[in-house]
């Protein structure tokens, strides 16, 4: 079979015959008109586009290779670090498919759509309840998505309020990319924090950047280096006693569930990944959903149209004059909510709890077996997830690439590498709570190994990967040469 | 209560708190303070066991009038297109869905393969050079765009076609604001956008022209036209957001000279499913490749020399150039994309256009019947599948009654503007039989008598 060699493998252009057929449309069933006349000329298509002409069969045997290509988190331990790679339930993926929340078109009358307003209404007062904050939006498509519309009521906040002098968005050196991205896309000027050596944020550097023009402080907690900001009431008071804003990224929620709240910590506005603590699928890459909660405070500033509840009947609200506007068609990622509200109602307060302590057991617990073999740059409790450093490898030659490679003959997806940035040769490991301590363990020992590789056989790292499809790839002629579709030969 | 996600054992935690050398797990959340720990339990309903909380669930979804219960007629950016039974039977294989975005190529080629085809079959239907790997929405996808021709033109004006989906144009307000970019409405007349209009408000200061092809009435905007007075400023970009299977029987946006081309690929195998998610896609020219928000897969050769494909020209993105990245998107919607690319490669070549094709005849049918019937027509010019109609009546008060004959009628124009009060947009797609169009016709007509 094709998808088991190491081959070449077609394209499905290349595997496309004329003629062949992969389709079933209805009959025409009403009289035919010449349409290319009432189109006009210059408007009708003249070459085909060149799509594939294969045969249903060849579309699934193609796709299902393509499968096998891939790794999911149901092909094996996928621990990437920031991302938390859980399990992702099945019976979600029913519920999703329930014809009457796939199939239902975002105009039609409130009236005939109640159900799915019920489930969403449920999910904002579930997540608010999660989150320490008062009112929910399901509007933002995604993370960086949520971090953008948050930011956007920050400034909305502070322009109702005569203050069009902050400017500035702190965020933190080890963030994620986004956060500074989305501070800039928002119309601000992103400023950096410094940690310190505990591997938090800087006190002292953070009274410093702080001032009048500050709008907001951008934080995971806990924070990408997987340690709880503790100073976080402090934090907060600073911030806030300069007339700032705080701004929780819900990336890392999984630690906390249960134990500890953004709202009572004192932020502000905060955004959710419910494809990553709510189980809704990674997908390849998305779609994801990033609600966003706020204080009171905020609630004049959220996207419209906003759910409420009038007379026993879910409606939307668009007489939001404060609003900050739309920040996407429609009402959210429908599809990816349903999901998250259905492991919602599976865990329940008290299975949510469990879900934190067991992914800060697991991370705790690989952390200490790891840090004899490995160098940890922080020595404390972690809690989702850790950082190790291939500081010691490195100086024989082998990189943390490499063993990142060698993890892959062992049937892993490895950490998140070189993230977070502040850390030398980086790799930050996310167990998350859906493994089994037997496939912890495997891991350890595979990681122990190619530690004694890296001292004894260094070669074998540095030709990672030895079993997979395909080598080491050249990133260096792709972007140098971009190919970025697939051209036929004439 | 047994969670059946969670593994853990007691002897497995018995063993693992040994290992970490703490008493209990407690100790591992003692860097909480005090004054911010949850005291209690959060405030949410009760665990359910799978087969109440499915039958709970099932009950919640059954409460919703469905495209399936109902004959629609609504479309206004989301459409009820025939979705081939293969589609879904690909993306349930869970190595695509439970897997993130292909950071490590040896283990990914599945993905990025799949994501490289939909980037040349959506160049292949807009005309374009390049195309990304998806975008959130067809919306945020036209405000990306937006925001890109500001920031490449280095102009703070656009001009936008009161003729694009209202939803659309709201979300282009709200993303002009961070990069304080100046949104210049153009009128629609006779269900077009005003070129007289956009001739005199287009200056040297305009970073683009927006149009939407097929527009948001349905109507098929003359491309040309436009683009010969974007012509008359130097650096002014024309962008266009297109229904990509219009594109299946309409010259592409490319061959116009559009500089990019966006739109959503919900009528490519991806359900309604109350408005998200959908796809984004996101086409432009080569010029422009280096500017492109959100993930791009190339080509590339590994080690031996064997054809692969990686995340690729990756220094634009948020996560190399933080604050200077060319937007903050991070994820895509590559699952749906491969949604997309299943029922494109179903079509195919032939497919595409036909169902193109069959759209236009039906709604040619429909629109004939209509006025068999007595009832306006409010543009009269080429059309893709949907038609404007005025009842001069309550489109909602309509829909209702519609709705107790086993229809979901058209969106109710005058919700957005209030010259269009008592219209009605009205979609077909290739699906509608002629004997529901029949009905329909008979239903609105009584009404309208």
């Amino acid at each position: 079979m094709i998808f088991m060699t190491n081959q070449d493998f077609p394209l499905i252009f290349e595997l496309s015959q004329e003629s062949r057929t992969g389709f079933s449309l209805p009959e025409l069933d009403v009289p035919e008109v010449d349409v290319d006349e009432m189109i006009g000329e210059a408007y009708v298509r003249k070459s085909e586009p060149n799509l594939p002409e294969v045969s249903e069969l060849q579309i699934i045997r193609h796709y299902t290779a393509l499968s096998k290509r891939n790794h999911g988190v149901d092909s094996g331990f996928y621990p990437l670090g920031s991302c938390t790679m859980k399990y992702n339930p099945k019976m979600n993926e029913d519920v999703a498919r329930l014809t009457g929340f796939s199939h239902i078109h975002p105009y039609q009358p409130v009236e005939t759509v109640q159900g799915a307003l019920h489930l969403m209404y449920d999910l904002q007062e579930s997540l608010a309840a999660i989150t320490g904050m008062d009112t929910v939006t399901l509007q933002p498509a995604a993370g960086a998505h949520g971090e953008w519309t948050g930011l956007m009521m920050i400034r909305a906040y502070h322009e109702a309020n005569g203050d069009y002098n902050r400017t500035k968005v702190i965020v933190p050196d080890s963030a994620h990319g986004t956060n500074p991205a989305s501070a800039t896309v928002a119309g601000f000027e992103a400023v950096t924090v410094k940690s310190d050596e505990r591997g938090l944020v800087d006190l002292e550097d953070l009274k410093q950047v702080v001032d009048e023009k500050t709008a907001a402080l951008m934080l995971t907690n806990p924070n990408t280096l997987g340690l709880f900001e503790e100073d976080i009431e402090e934090m907060a008071s600073i911030v806030h006693g300069a007339g700032g804003k705080l701004y929780y990224d819900g990336a890392n929620l999984n630690a906390i569930l249960g134990y500890a709240r953004p709202g009572d910590m004192g932020f502000d506005v905060v955004h959710l990944n419910l494809h990553k603590t709510f189980t809704g699928p990674h997908g390849g890459g998305g779609p994801g959903s990033g609600p966003v909660g706020v204080t009171a405070e905020f609630a004049e500033y959220l996207p419209k149209p906003i759910l409420t509840v009038e007379n026993g009947l879910y409606v939307f609200d668009y007489d939001r004059p404060q609003s900050i506007g739309r920040v996407k068609p429609f009402y959210g990622n429908f599809g990816i909510n349903v999901r998250a509200y259905t492991y919602i109602r599976t865990m329940g307060p008290e299975g949510l709890k469990k879900v934190s302590e067991y992914a800060v057991l697991n991370a705790n617990y690989m952390m200490r077996r790891l840090q004899e073999e490995f160098d940890l740059p922080f020595d404390r409790h972690c809690k989702h997830e850790f950082i190790l450093s291939g500081k010691r490898q490195k100086k024989l030659g082998v990189r943390t690439l490499d063993m990142a490679k060698r993890l892959l003959d062992f049937g892993y997806h490895p950490p998140t590498i070189y993230f977070p940035i502040n850390v030398e040769e980086a790799l930050m490991v996310e167990p998350t709570e859906t493994e089994s301590k037997e496939t912890l363990d495997d891991f350890i020992d595979n990681m122990i190994q190619i530690a004694n590789e890296a001292r004894n056989e260094p070669e074998k790292v540095q030709d990672a990967p030895h079993t997979t499809i395909v080598n080491r790839m050249d990133e260096t002629l792709a972007a140098r040469k971009p190919v970025l579709r697939y051209q036929k030969e004439d | 209560m047994e969670f059946r996600y969670l593994p853990m054992t007691d002897t497995d935690k018995k063993e693992m708190l040994k290992g970490i050398g703490v008493q209990d797990s407690d100790e591992l959340f003692s860097d909480i303070p005090e004054g911010v720990r949850l005291k209690g339990d959060l405030e949410i309903k009760p665990p359910k066991n799978e087969y109440q909380l499915m039958k709970e669930l099932t009950e919640l979804a059954g409460k919703n009038i469905n495209l399936k219960s109902h004959t629609s007629f609504l479309g206004a950016g989301v459409y009820d297109h025939y979705i081939p039974s293969i589609v879904d039977h690909v993306i349930s294989r869970s190595e695509f869905y439970t897997a993130y975005t292909p950071y490590q190529p040896e283990i990914s080629q599945g993905e990025l393969q799949a994501i490289f085809e939909f980037q040349t079959m959506i160049c292949e239907l807009t005309g374009m050079d390049v195309a990304n790997s998806s975008m959130y929405d067809g919306g945020t996808a036209l405000a990306e765009a937006v925001n890109l021709s500001a920031g490449q033109t280095k102009k703070k004006k656009v001009l936008v076609s009161k003729a694009i989906h209202p939803e659309s144009m709201a979300v282009i307000h709200s993303y002009v604001k961070g990069p304080g970019v100046e949104v210049i409405e153009i009128d629609h007349k006779d269900g077009k956008t005003d070129v007289k209009q956009l001739e005199e408000e287009l200056d040297e200061n305009t970073a683009s022209v927006v149009v939407q092809y097929p527009n948001f009435f349905g109507q098929i905007e003359p491309l040309d036209e436009i683009r010969s007075i974007v012509d008359t400023q130097k650096k002014t970009m024309m962008i266009t957001s297109s229904n990509p299977l219009s594109l299946g029987y309409l010259t592409p946006p490319g061959e116009f000279g559009a500089d990019i081309v966006v739109g959503d690929a919900q009528v490519f195998g991806i359900p309604a499913q109350y408005g998200g998610p959908h796809c984004g896609y996101f086409a432009t020219t080569k010029k422009l490749m280096r500017k492109v928000p959100g993930r791009l897969v190339g080509q590339t050769v590994d080690e031996e020399g064997r054809r692969g494909f990686v995340l690729t020209l990756q220094a634009r993105e948020q996560h190399i150039r933080r604050d200077k990245a060319t937007s903050n998107i991070c994820s895509n919607q590559a699952l749906n994309a491969l949604a997309s690319s299943v029922a494109m490669s179903s079509l195919g070549k032939q497919g595409l256009k036909k169902m193109a094709w069959m759209n236009i005849q039906k709604t040619s049918y429909l629109k004939k019947q209509l006025q068999k019937r007595g009832i306006e027509i409010v543009y009269d010019g080429p059309f893709f599948n949907e038609i404007v109609i005025n009842l001069n009546q309550n489109i909602q008060e309509m829909n209702k009654e519609l709705l107790t004959k086993g229809i979901i009628g058209g969106y109710d124009l005058g919700e957005v503007d209030e010259n269009l009060n008592g219209c009605m947009l009205v979609a077909v797609t290739e699906i509608r039989t002629k004997e529901e169009m029949d009905t329909f016709v008979k239903e609105v007509g009584d009404l309208h008598d």
